[in-house]
């Protein structure tokens, strides 16, 4: 079966009649994948798919350079926080190299008032949110817990207990229901968090109360070094039958299927039709963190069959094929990657060291006397090292 | 009207009352847990409110723990006033993750910008005859956890008036309800002016021994002090009311006066609210005490099966064996 064929298939989700149980294999190679929505081919050929081409029918060869621009912009950002960490100035890393495309697709897809929250590797979803870069490395360099005010953008500040941020982004959307509001909510979680009780518990809710949310499952195919095998036996979004909703497998690595596809499940969501599991197959190319080592447990040619599905490569492939964009624009966007670069360099290395004070500030919202009790103790020991000093 | 403001109501009443009034003062606020709906819960205490303020208002959940607290921070950072119901104790554990991984911490990590004002209400403790994981009383486990504040009442009055003020405060407030004194009858004045609701209470003065309690030991300290004072002697009897923050300042004022404390709680002594009193009132009342600072409540031991109970729980005779030994100093 061609990739052409495959991905011109009509997806079936899991909902209602179009039942796909039964279907047990757990691992299969996308371009092989019945079930896999795809726009473009990892040659950059664009092909048809009825179901999904209208949410990008109108998409103009500007949105598709803005597309291509945040996802190199990511990767680049993402190099540079890798660096910075080896460099020692960060003290650790989730790198999202590879998920590019599911990331940008998605969050290209969610609108402003739409809220977002993410688990601790959705850099490429807070670019798309503006949420500065910068901000996201506070807390990997050690200076902070979060790092942005998640209203300011409606971006969570990342979670980093697998999955407990499902079931926040599940009681969000029941607000959103409850107050008549049209905004819908995304849910990102990985294949090892679809193990975790809380998602399970958040698909539970999200149909109860059918709240107007999407859960986005990038399926990586790693938690750490566990392969999706050990974390179930049906693929992923067909878990969303047994909970009553859709689920759709898109391929993670073709950024207009998960803008399609994402697009479809919040448009679901804010109409009222109740949540969507969403999963992106795609693949994490690097460490799951910059503190573990993948080739311990996994083999250089996994990693060379997905180079070949680069998500950046083959929409470059399908701009250059369709005259979209020109070598000036490939040009000015690599001197706007080095800049992106600099200024994170630099604005890591300029975080200064947070007040020794902050220990204690915003413990409690309506304050509490023991915190007051050792911020003064705290206080009287940091001034007799300065008396010292002034003696 | 004044005759209407103060009502003779049971404990668990009250905190009907009490939720009544603040679904009734803020549409933000809602009530969450599993059979609070029209079963009122387990123990009545939301009892009709589904009834008069709606399904949207007062859900009925699925039977999930974690889900409970997890959906209601979501609600709250949507801008709920959500006040959550746990059915008993020992079920809390589920849930356990989302409070202290996530209830506790996010107003700290967003550096103040998001606050979730949710309550957590666990009717708990002993004394009521229940089988296993129904009378555990797990207070120090989340006073532990900065972030959360935990109170517990021992009246009507108070279980009316901390509930309102646990809903108000713009913290995660973890709300400890005595079950064994659910149906204990008092007068509560619904127009009163509360005190603080972190503040300790003197409810009998003494000069010869503080006993510190808070919650469903409050009425069997008081009892003690009945029995102690037919053989003269004249016990101070402090309600504690918050175990965190925990208002030493009052036990203070108190051993200071009476020189002599015993903390009486039903949780494990070992590691328990009643461990922190003691080593913070030594430190502060070094050369006013006579006695160390004795603890009377639960063992290290899993809670016994319902026939055990009355020998596990804290009783009248066992914290006057401590009264004497204090005293004997």
């Amino acid at each position: 079966m061609t990739v052409e064929s495959t991905a011109a298939r009509k997806p079936r989700r899991s909902a209602g009649t179009k039942s796909t149980a039964g279907k047990t294999t757990a691992r299969k190679s996308p371009s092989t994948d019945p079930e896999l929505v795809q726009l473009l081919t990892p040659e950059g050929k664009r092909v048809k798919n009825a179901e999904y081409d209208k949410y990008v029918a109108g998409i103009t060869p500007e949105e598709l350079r803005g597309l291509y621009r945040d996802m190199v912009l990511t990767r680049r950002f993402d190099a540079e926080a890798t660096s910075l960490q080896r460099q020692g100035e960060l003290g650790l890393w989730a790198s999202l190299l590879g998920q590019e495309a599911a990331q940008i697709g998605s969050g290209r897809a969610t609108r402003e008032d739409d809220y977002v929250f993410p688990t601790y590797r959705e850099h490429g979803v807070a670019w798309c949110r503006g949420v500065d870069p910068a901000n996201l490395l506070g807390m990997f360099r050690g200076v902070n817990n979060g790092g942005w005010d998640p209203n300011s953008n409606n971006f969570q500040l990342y979670t980093i207990v697998i999955g407990s941020q499902t079931l926040h982004a599940t009681g969000y959307a029941m607000g959103i229901a409850k107050d008549g509001a049209d905004s819908a909510v995304i849910a990102y979680f990985g294949d090892g968090a679809s193990s975790q009780g809380d998602v399970a518990e958040s698909f539970t809710f999200s149909a109860v109360y059918n709240a107007p949310v999407v859960f986005f499952c990038q399926n990586n195919q790693w938690a750490i070094s566990e392969p999706t095998e050990k974390q179930t036996r049906v693929p992923l979004y067909q878990r969303a039958q047994g909970y009553g909703f859709p689920g759709v497998r898109v391929d993670g690595n073709d950024v207009l299927a998960c803008l399609a596809v994402t697009k479809w499940a919040l448009e679901r969501a804010r109409s009222g039709e109740g949540p969507t599991l969403v999963e992106a197959y795609t693949y994490r190319m690097g460490a799951h963190t910059t503190s573990d080592d993948p080739t311990r447990y996994r083999g250089d040619d996994e990693r060379l069959a997905w180079e070949a599905k680069d998500p950046i490569l083959r929409l470059r492939a399908y701009l250059e094929a369709s005259n979209h964009a020109d070598e000036g624009f490939f040009a000015e966007l690599e001197r706007e990657s080095e800049a992106l670069g600099k200024r994170v360099r630099e604005a890591v290395r300029a975080m200064p060291d947070p007040d020794h004070f902050a220990i204690f500030e915003n413990v409690y919202a309506d304050g509490h006397a023991l915190v007051d009790e050792e911020r003064a103790q705290f206080a009287a020991y940091q001034a007799s090292f300065t008396d010292v000093e002034g003696a | 009207m004044a005759a209407e403001t103060v009502k003779n109501l049971a404990l668990a009443k009250a905190i009907n009352e009490s939720l009544r009034r603040a679904l009734d003062t803020d549409p933000k606020v809602l009530i969450m847990g599993e059979d609070v709906g029209k079963l009122g819960g387990v123990f009545r205490v939301t009892d009709g409110l589904q009834k008069d303020f709606g399904e949207s208002r007062v859900i009925d959940t699925p039977l999930a723990e974690s889900g409970i607290v997890g959906t209601a921070i979501g609600l709250a950072l949507r801008g709920y006033r959500p006040v959550v119901e746990i059915q008993f104790d020992g079920f809390v554990f589920p849930a356990y993750d989302q409070i202290v991984t996530q209830l506790a911490k996010m107003h700290a990590r967003s550096l103040g910008k998001v606050k979730l004002p949710v309550v957590v209400r666990i009717p708990y403790g002993g004394g009521i005859g229940a089988v296993e994981h129904h009378s555990e009383s797990p207070e120090s486990l989340f006073a532990h956890v900065a972030g959360l504040k935990v109170v517990s009442p021992s009246n009507p009055s108070d279980a009316y008036w901390m509930m309102q003020q646990a809903i108000q405060s713009d913290d995660p407030v973890i709300f400890f309800e005595p079950k064994r004194r659910y149906w204990d009858k008092a007068e509560v004045n619904t127009e009163a002016i509360p005190g603080p609701l972190h503040k300790a209470k003197v409810v009998r003065e003494g000069s010869d021994l503080t006993l510190a309690a808070y919650g469903p030991m409050v009425k069997l300290c008081q009892e003690v002090a009945d029995a102690a004072a037919e053989e003269g002697r004249n016990l101070e009897v402090l309600d504690l009311r918050s175990v965190s923050p925990i208002d030493f300042d009052s036990i203070q004022a108190s051993v200071e006066k009476t020189r002599r404390l015993v903390v009486v709680h039903e949780a494990p002594v070992f590691f328990g609210s009643g461990a922190e009193i003691a080593a913070r009132i030594t430190e502060r009342c070094f050369y006013h005490l006579e006695a160390p600072v004795l603890r009377v409540g639960g063992y290290h031991a899993p809670y016994p099966p319902a026939r055990l109970e009355e020998e596990y729980l804290p009783g009248l005779d066992r914290v006057l064996d401590a009264v004497d030994r204090a005293l004997a100093y």
